[in-house]
């Protein structure tokens, strides 16, 4: 069965306290070379059936609307069986 | 009146927004997050809690729970929805109220005595305050830290959308201090401290006078319901 996976990511303006707080571990681990740790979110949609077009739209219009959050989070990146979306907002 | 509050699987604290209602003078419904059913109350109240576990985001998955197609309707015809912390997030997810929020700037969960000062005393929530009037309600939260783009704080801020602001500490890096916002027209209102917890003496913060007799909160409540009787 086909699988969707969503990648949603905060947005870039925005204070993300779990990745600062990683970054700080690292810092302490004498990792200091990376300098920077943002977290987002990986969604694996297992599909039953084909995916079409209006699949995509559907998993796409779920992004968007309800497992990201537009004021805090962009959609990334959507793949199909590892093969990039075209046309995904961000 | 009849003042509705919704379980949801994870809220804690349902029962103690019945008891505000009912301490306050009004009959507090018990609504179900999974019926399709306001059972005809005048106001709804969406309480504080882990709806979910936070899981996806804090009041996202109750965001999309049957009973929040009755109440965006609701809410939309003018019925008075009060979202106390998780219920605030709920309603920033519904979309409605402006903003989202996310975990606190400090990453760790806070309980404290919170001063606020009410910013706007025009709503169905808020009637019984004056305009720049300080109160302290309890306020306990790990994802409490209020963000909108720029253009949205502009305009809830220009709008007297801003309903609650922290006084002396901003307990969790909240954009402009901002603890509670309403929609354009008023009747929604969503805040992350409890007002539910300071409504009887003996069990509310403590202040100058005596120990645990801060009732601060229960102008939430007696607000709402004379917004009932002259509407």
């Amino acid at each position: 069965m086909p699988t969707i996976v969503v990648e949603i990511m905060p947005k870039a303006e925005l204070l993300d306290p779990q990745g600062k707080a990683v970054g700080g571990a690292l810092a302490r681990l004498g990792k200091s070379q990376f300098s920077s740790v943002r977290i987002g979110k990986r969604f694996e949609v297992v599909v039953d059936g084909t995916v079409d077009a209006s699949t995509i739209a559907e998993i796409r219009e779920l992004a968007e609307d309800m497992f990201s959050n537009s004021v805090i989070e962009d959609v990334v990146e959507i793949t199909v069986d590892g093969v990039a979306v075209e046309a995904v907002s961000a | 009146m009849r003042v509705g509050v919704i379980t949801f699987p994870g809220s804690l604290d349902d029962r103690d927004a019945q008891r505000a209602v009912r301490v306050a003078g009004a009959t507090p419904v018990a609504l179900w997050h999974g019926d399709h059913d306001l059972q005809g109350v005048d106001a709804v109240i969406l309480p504080g809690g882990f709806s979910y576990g936070d899981y996806l985001r804090a009041g996202a998955i109750a965001s999309h729970a049957p009973i929040m197609a009755e109440v965006i309707d609701a809410a939309n015809k003018g019925v008075p929805v009060l979202g106390i912390c998780n219920g605030f997030q709920m309603l920033a997810e519904a979309r409605l109220v402006p903003g989202a929020h996310t975990r606190n700037a400090h990453q760790q969960f806070i309980r404290r005595d919170q001063k606020l000062r009410v910013e706007n005393a025009s709503t169905a929530w808020t009637n019984e305050y004056s305009t720049g009037a300080e109160i302290i309600i309890p306020l306990k939260n790990a994802d409490g830290r209020y963000v909108a783009d720029a253009e949205t704080i502009a305009r809830v801020e220009g709008e007297g959308q801003v309903v609650f602001r922290y006084v002396d500490i901003n307990p969790n890096g909240s954009m402009n201090d901002i603890a509670g916002v309403s929609n354009s027209a008023g009747n929604v209102v969503g805040l992350m401290p409890h007002p539910e917890h300071a409504v009887e003496e003996g069990f509310g913060p403590d202040t100058a006078a005596a120990m645990a007799s801060g009732t601060d909160g229960l102008g939430f409540f007696t607000s709402v319901i004379r917004s009932f009787v002259t509407a």
